[in-house]
């Protein structure tokens, strides 16, 4: 019979970088990031699958990181807010539209918005605004009334069809 | 660390999984895609001692179409079901549950089996099951059952399972001719707990009148709900608006939801009775579309 375990030594890929822990079958695979990776760009909100906060891709698809145990993500691939940036620190176009259309406030709720939006886009390059709205009901924020974040994917969807120039950072 | 400590397993085969389950019996969960269980455990409503993890099973991932049923085993996610071209084509009705289940991010991990074994009484496919006369086929030591909606859900979130036996597949009977389902829900915004739902099914004899009706909802009482009086008044009869307010006028008073947070018993009861005449005019319109 398979033995059940209460610790495991496993490998992660996150943001294409291997990442190897000895953790407690309990360890969330959010705790995971931020406390063996040290990538704390993941937000905990409510840690019941309700805010969303916590988003990223787990072999390419949006999850809830709170949902989902660090063991079972075992030799997969995951993808957090800290992978989307160029290593020079050039933003990825989804964070410059959220930038330019002013799509956080305080964002703490941020780093899941744009990890929801990102696998959103892959999938869907030219959504309608409902489309964009549907989507982002997994997502909660407390600061903007969601108008400027709607606007945001919807630049950003541009931007990635290449139909609008990302303006360089700073200026006014 | 959010979960009482637990011990885990990833067996390969559902004859291990089976197994772990039989040998920890009360002890041991399921775990699929976690996104009814997780919430609980963060929360340390439920304490388990061990958890068995399906995810890694082989196989159990494609939807299938075998000798007039639709086969979804119990690795299938929602967004599987949501997108899956043979269920789009011939039970539509299911794909458009799905896609109200939760929010994307819980589409791409939790899977249509999990969410009916947790029988959450918002829950979508239960009343799906109900209205298609579906089966949730379920695993043990002792063998392979297909158990009927009605012996499997008992009360909110409990349903027939006992320790040692698994979830492996809901089935689907393929539509028959001159018939079709539709579903319909209610909630405040998408991707939230349905307040309630209908899942409606029609068959038509050759002259155009009702053969058949099922009608199943959700959220009104602990279990699917099946509005046994409203489908007495359209059998036998032609589709038309005016029969589907009377079946809607039934089931309102048919139905005998509770109160809670969410909604009033009597806010439930009104929500049925709008809902009906939808899923029916839904259904009996894809009726017009094969013809």
């Amino acid at each position: 019979m398979v033995i059940p375990v209460e610790t495991a030594t496993i490998t992660v890929t996150v943001d294409g970088r291997p990442y190897t822990a000895t953790v407690e079958a309990r360890k969330t695979l959010a705790d995971f990031l931020r406390e063996e990776c040290g990538l704390t760009g993941t937000h905990l909100g409510c840690e019941h699958g309700v805010c969303g906060a916590c988003t990223v891709l787990l072999n390419d698809s949006a999850v809830r990181s709170c949902l989902t145990f660090a063991i079972q993500a075992d030799g997969q691939e995951v993808m957090t807010v800290e992978g989307l940036a160029a290593p020079d620190g050039t933003l990825h176009p989804i964070q410059q539209a959220f930038w330019e259309n002013h799509a956080l406030q305080c964002a703490f709720c941020t780093s899941g918005f744009l990890m929801t939006t990102y696998a959103f886009l892959k999938e869907n390059p030219n959504p309608s605004e409902e489309e964009i709205r549907e989507t982002l009901t997994g997502n909660i924020c407390r600061c903007t009334g969601y108008q400027n974040i709607v606007a945001a994917v919807a630049d950003a969807a541009a931007r990635l069809r290449g139909e609008k120039h990302t303006q360089p950072v700073g200026g006014v | 660390m959010k979960p009482a400590t637990f011990s885990y397993a990833a067996p390969r085969t559902v004859e291990e999984a089976i197994e772990l389950l039989e040998a920890y019996g009360d002890d041991a969960k399921v775990l699929a895609g976690g996104q009814s269980l997780v919430p609980l455990l963060n929360m340390r409503l439920a304490q388990p001692k061990v958890l068995v993890d399906i995810n890694a099973v082989e196989g159990f991932d494609e939807i299938v179409e075998e000798e007039g049923f639709v086969y979804v085993p119990m690795r299938v996610r929602h967004v599987q079901g949501e997108r899956s071209p043979l269920l789009r084509e011939k039970l539509p009705v299911v794909s458009e549950a799905v896609h109200q289940i939760g929010h994307p991010q819980i589409r791409n991990r939790g899977t249509m089996c999990g969410s009916v074994a947790h029988a959450d009484p918002a829950s979508e496919l239960p009343a799906v099951l109900m209205a298609l006369d579906g089966r949730i086929v379920v695993k043990s030591g002792d063998g392979e059952e297909q158990i009927t909606p009605e012996d499997f859900f008992l009360t909110y979130l409990t349903t027939s399972l006992q320790p040692g036996q698994l979830v492996t597949a809901l089935r689907f009977p393929l539509l028959p001719p001159n018939s079709s389902a539709a579903f319909v829900e209610f909630a405040q915004r998408p991707g939230d707990f349905a307040l309630c739902g209908v899942a409606a099914y029609l068959h038509l004899d050759e002259g155009g009148t009702i053969a058949e009706a099922r009608l199943a909802l959700m959220g009104v009482g602990g279990t699917p709900f099946c509005a046994e009086q409203a489908e007495a008044v359209l059998q036998g009869e032609r589709p038309s608006a005016a029969l589907f307010a009377e079946a809607a006028e039934t089931v309102s008073q048919e139905v005998d939801p509770d109160s809670d947070i969410h909604a009033s018993a009597e806010y439930r009861r009104h929500l049925a009775k709008v809902l009906i005449p939808q899923a029916l005019e839904m259904a009996a319109a894809r009726l017009g579309e094969e013809r």
